[in-house]
């Protein structure tokens, strides 16, 4: 496999390491220092479905992949799980900051 | 006498040279050949009909095709170590002093001792294995699978170590192209003159493919003649690159192919050069002109040496200037048969009889030659070779070779290593490649089902064209060479129907029946996929290369189906059989992978330290001295030492991370469960990680080095995860604070100095202005400092023995001089360096948690330290370490253990239960996790997990050890051994 690093170009998938669902990325918020009990059993459920609950689909797919022996960098791989075809690849970074972005406007 | 069938027909296209003689053995018995033969060319040159024995029914054989499909001749190629089993002889390039032997029989090849099963068949139908030998069981292992292993089988392995190197090799290209028959080579002309960079393969040691086998005219020259000069012309192209003796094996993921190139397979001698090469091409994109393989006809006793595939019949006559009989018969469904008859006939070789199933005008005459049309062939003689054959109108021919031919099948393997899945084509009567290709990946030529020479080159050139225009390649392409256009017309006829009870071979390799295909749908086995695994149908070393559409044309005719109505088997790499020394490479014994050295490597070398594995590293486990015989005496010496003086031990291998930023602090806060912001400038602080789940992960000591500096340090096992867990925090969970990280583990030697007058000796290495005293640098400081006149170092004041201790490093250049420093400035306090086994001992002579204890099933709470995990704040296993489940009362918490009986020994992985309980799962109660002998107690000691164990000191119960079914009563104690105040520390 190949695989299309957004700074360093196509890259062999033997210099990285994978990690899994890129949903990984959307760690639930933490329940906060005087959190009631309703507040830790919800938080709680959150970081249950976070940590053990996966979509296993059938085509594309969003994943996590570490360039390990390069630049160090975690890549969001867009990855068709039928075909293999990677129809995307992008800095986790730039996902992380986006995301961020969007969740502090929410508030 | 030599070479009876060598033809002498002035046939100026052979690709042998006759200047140049061969010499080679077969079954001990001294052949000749020339170069440029195959050892199956040769062997035929000779006469040597028979040169195998069958997997099951030991049948004699002979050879059957003249390429990498061949199902019956199999050998030993070489002898001792460099012995390779299964070696096609069909495709071994004969070279002088080659050794040959025949495999699978019991006495000489002509009368194996084992064809007595082929009287035994009755018994050893499809499915045996699972029917015949089933009872009573025990039989299974003791007796039948012994003897079935012993009776059955291919070649056999040295059982030596391969003494040739493998390589491995990447390479980069615009257009693979696979296969250089005369559609690879059309297309390798057209993408090389336009200026694509190109590889041509193929596994031939002669490129030319088809060409060489056949009298086609190519642009007015003979094929083989046209092919030697394409080939010299793409030879002299820089942007082309030729790989003969090379098969692509595999198809992979975005043009990646891996390919076996046989670098010195031909050679008597490697001289030192690899064996074979394993390359990874990444292609742009890839042709597949594979060409095509034909299908044998199935009939009653069609197995005899003498029947061939009527194409390999013809390779071997034009290519090799060799007959593989002296009357020889043909028997075909297609005008392609026909073609072997008359180029036999051409070279004045007798043709007994042309049998063709179709009721058709005949194609040719031949003088002295039974024309049968419409006709079969029913039945077969000659028991080590062929002697008649019998036909449906009741003539019986002499004849000593069979050429059969049932159809071309396109060669689609490759095509269908992504799953994808052939379609039929009804006017070949075989199935070529489907819509759903490999990326990037065209299909040319008679690979495609284009069987015909000029159709076949059109189309390799025709796309070679197109995707070098499409990757911008300008280069002025010349038209494709004019080729003939031969008739490839032909028929369904599959297999000769009889009332006889002579069977039918369908798969040659495995001894597959057409009655074992059958019986195996009579017995319920319906899919084709559980046919072939029942029956063992298109398995081994040809994977069914001429049995597969044989067989399902059997098993369509019986379920009255249509051959693509059943389907296909699916096709995976690799294509031809690979060596597991070729996938190994250069990966074997030491090389298996990296070694990493500790900066003080040679020093403890030199000093004679026993080095012990820990992940890839080396480390020294104890240096013995002279007059120590048992390891214990060294071990026992090297903790004494070191706690009534001063001791070193190594330990660079334990992970470093530097972590910078103005939020270093906050970052650690969410990485550790107990917070690190509060940590002062120049403190070192003990941090516990989790992983999401609340299961511990790691731990280690971390520094604060400045207000945005720290320094972390990981077990020596986890180095490389924590790393990457924490580069996953900072990019994708927190990417909002500035901090940054970077592996320090091999930029610092560091060594541990422990024990009552660590300082003492510290105070001499390290230069005057640096303050080391206990109030200067009390238990938990860090800082820069410098050492023996001005080498920056870092020192910590840090303990993992229990004993007044620092941790020091140094650049990791300074490694073997530091060491050498701090051994120096010992002298007068008699210092040590101890191993991996006295720092093992120290730990749990002092409680530590190290790896047994971390073993990724142990909470906080078990480790005993629940109240380290902070409410306050955020962090990594946070949340998930509250659940009810983790922080149960009665879960097993870490706790120290001594024998009752002093004497006894403790084993790490006893069990615990309560004394009087029966040892079994239902009462046990935890485990020990490490132990050591105590040289400072003088008995044995073990930490572990028992169920509430912090609650039940001076509680004693049953240790029990299942491997060795002992038991040993122990008492549960602190886990701190010495020193439990941890005065030792702070002096």
């Amino acid at each position: 496999m190949i695989i299309n690093h957004p700074l360093l170009g196509p890259r062999d998938a033997a210099e990285f390491v994978y990690l899994g669902d890129a949903s990984l990325m959307n760690r639930p918020e933490w329940k906060g220092e005087e959190a009631s009990d309703e507040q830790t059993e919800k938080t709680l459920d959150a970081y249950h479905d976070y940590l053990y609950i996966r979509e296993n689909k059938a085509g594309e797919h969003k994943e996590l992949w570490y360039h390990e022996q390069g630049d160090r960098s975690w890549l969001i791989v867009t990855r068709n799980t039928i075909t293999h075809g990677i129809s995307k690849v992008e800095l986790a970074r730039d996902i992380a900051v986006a995301n961020q972005a969007k969740g502090e406007s929410k508030k | 006498m030599s070479q009876v069938n060598r033809l002498n027909s002035g046939n100026v296209h052979t690709a042998i040279n006759r200047e140049k003689t061969v010499s080679f053995k077969f079954n001990g018995q001294t052949f000749q050949g020339y170069e440029g033969d195959t050892l199956a060319s040769a062997l035929l040159a000779n006469g040597q009909v028979l040169v195998g024995r069958s997997f099951k029914y030991h049948r004699p054989r002979g050879i059957f095709t003249a390429g990498s499909e061949e199902p019956n001749a199999l050998v030993h190629l070489r002898a001792g170590a460099h012995q390779e089993p299964n070696a096609r002889a069909t495709v071994a390039e004969l070279f002088n002093g080659l050794v040959a032997t025949s495999q699978n029989h019991r006495g000489p090849l002509k009368y194996d001792l084992m064809a007595i099963n082929d009287l035994m068949s009755p018994f050893l139908s499809a499915g045996f294995y699972y029917k015949t030998f089933m009872w009573p069981k025990v039989f299974w292992e003791k007796l039948y699978e012994p003897v079935i292993r012993h009776a059955a089988g291919l070649g056999e392995i040295s059982k030596l170590d391969d003494p040739d190197i493998y390589d491995k090799g990447f390479l980069h290209c615009d257009i693979l192209i696979i296969g250089a028959g005369p559609t690879g080579i059309a297309a390798a002309l057209a993408a090389g003159q336009a200026g694509s960079r190109v590889i041509l393969a193929d596994e031939d040691f002669q490129m030319g493919g088809r060409l060489n086998s056949e009298t086609y005219e190519v642009a007015g020259v003979s094929g083989s003649q046209w092919a030697s000069d394409a080939i010299a012309t793409l030879e002299a192209m820089d942007n082309v690159r030729l790989l003969k003796r090379t098969t692509i094996v595999g198809t992979y993921d975005h043009g990646i192919y891996s390919a076996v190139e046989r670098k010195t397979d031909h050679l008597l001698q490697s001289d030192g050069k690899p064996r074979q090469v394993l390359w990874k091409i990444y292609s742009k994109h890839a042709i597949l002109s594979a060409g095509a393989i034909e299908r044998p006809i199935t009939f009653p006793n069609n197995d005899r040496p003498g029947v061939m595939m009527a194409g390999a019949v013809r390779s071997y006559v034009n290519r090799w200037d060799v007959t593989p009989g002296q009357a020889v018969s043909v028997f075909t469904n297609n005008d392609d048969g026909w073609r072997t008859a008359t180029d036999l006939a051409e070279k004045g070789i007798k043709i007994a009889a042309v049998v063709d199933t179709r009721s058709i005008e005949p194609l040719a005459k031949f003088p002295g030659a039974h024309i049968e049309m419409g006709t079969q062939v029913v039945d077969t003689t000659g028991r080590h070779g062929l002697k008649t054959i019998i036909l449906s109108n009741g003539k019986i021919i002499d004849t000593d070779c069979l050429a059969v031919s049932g159809g071309w099948n396109p060669n689609v393997h490759l095509s269908c290593h992504h799953r994808g899945i052939p379609t039929w084509n009804t006017d070949l009567h075989a199935f070529v490649p489907g819509n759903d290709l490999p990326a990037e990946m065209y299909v040319a030529g008679a690979a495609n089902g284009d069987l015909s020479l000029a159709t076949a080159m059109q189309s390799g050139h025709a796309i070679a064209n197109k995707l070098a225009k499409a990757l911008g390649h300008k280069g002025r392409v010349k038209a494709c060479a004019k080729a003939e256009d031969e008739s490839t017309a032909n028929s369904d006829f599959w297999f000769v129907k009889t009332d006889t009870k002579a069977r039918s071979w369908v798969d040659f390799q495995n001894d597959v029946t057409s009655k074992d295909i059958v019986l195996a749908q009579q017995e319920g086995f319906n899919s084709v996929e559980h046919v072939k695994r029942y029956t063992t149908l298109g398995m081994a070393t040809d994977q069914g290369k001429t049995s597969n559409l044989p067989a399902m044309a059997v098993m369509a005719d019986n379920a009255g189906k249509t051959i693509p109505e059943l389907g296909t088997t699916i096709f995976r790499p690799p294509y031809t059989p690979v060596s597991i020394s070729t996938w190994a490479g250069r990966s074997r014994g030491k090389e298996f992978r990296p070694t990493r050295l500790t900066p003080s490597h040679q020093y403890a070398e030199k000093q004679g330290a026993e080095f012990v594995e820990v992940g890839a590293w080396m480390r020294a486990q104890w240096t013995p001295k002279p007059g120590e015989t048992h390891w214990r005496q060294t071990v026992d010496r090297e903790v004494t030492q070191t706690r009534n003086s001063v001791g070193m031990c190594d330990v660079s291998t334990l992970g470093k991370i530097d972590i910078q930023g103005k939020d270093a602090g906050e970052f650690l806060n969410r990485i550790y469960c107990n917070t690190f912001s509060t940590l002062k400038v120049g403190m070192v602080r003990y941090g516990l990680m989790l992983r999401e789940d609340g299961i511990a992960m790691d731990d280690g000591t971390t520094a604060r080095l400045t207000e945005t500096q720290y320094v972390m340090t990981t077990t020596t096992a986890n180095a490389v995860n924590v790393f990457r867990h924490m580069e996953f925090c900072r990019q994708c969970l927190w990417p909002d604070l500035d901090v940054h990280l970077i592996s320090a583990t091999e930029q610092f030697a560091q060594y541990s100095v422990a024990g009552p007058n660590a300082r003492k000796l510290l105070q001499k290495v390290v230069d005057k202005e640096h303050d080391i005293s206990n109030e200067g640098f009390p238990f938990m400081a860090c800082g820069e400092i410098s050492v023996c006149g001005g080498t920056p170092a870092r020192l910590f004041r840090i303990s993992f023995s229990g004993e007044l201790a620092y941790e020091i490093a140094v650049p990791t250049r300074y490694g073997v001089a530091m060491m050498e420093a701090l051994m120096e400035a010992g002298k007068e306090f008699d210092s040590v360096v101890y191993g991996t086994e006295a720092l093992g001992v120290m730990r749990i002579e002092k409680g530590h948690a190290a790896g047994n204890e971390l073993n990724g099933q142990t909470t906080a709470h078990n480790l005993g330290m629940g109240r380290m995990v902070s409410k306050k704040k955020d962090s990594i296993g946070n949340m998930l370490s509250e659940r009810p489940e983790m922080v149960q009362d009665d879960a097993n918490r870490l706790v120290g253990f001594t024998p009752v009986d002093k004497s006894k020994s403790l084993n790490a992985g006893m069990h615990f239960v309560t004394i009087g309980n029966e040892p079994n799962t239902e009462n046990d109660e935890g485990w020990m996790t490490s132990v050591a002998f105590s040289p400072s107690l003088g008995h044995s000691v073990g930490i572990g997990y028992i169920k509430r164990g912090h609650e039940r000191m001076g509680e004693k119960v049953t240790a029990f050890n299942a491997l060795q079914n002992n038991t040993i009563e122990v008492e549960i104690v602190s886990a701190h051994f010495i020193d439990p105040k941890g005065e030792r520390l702070r002096v």
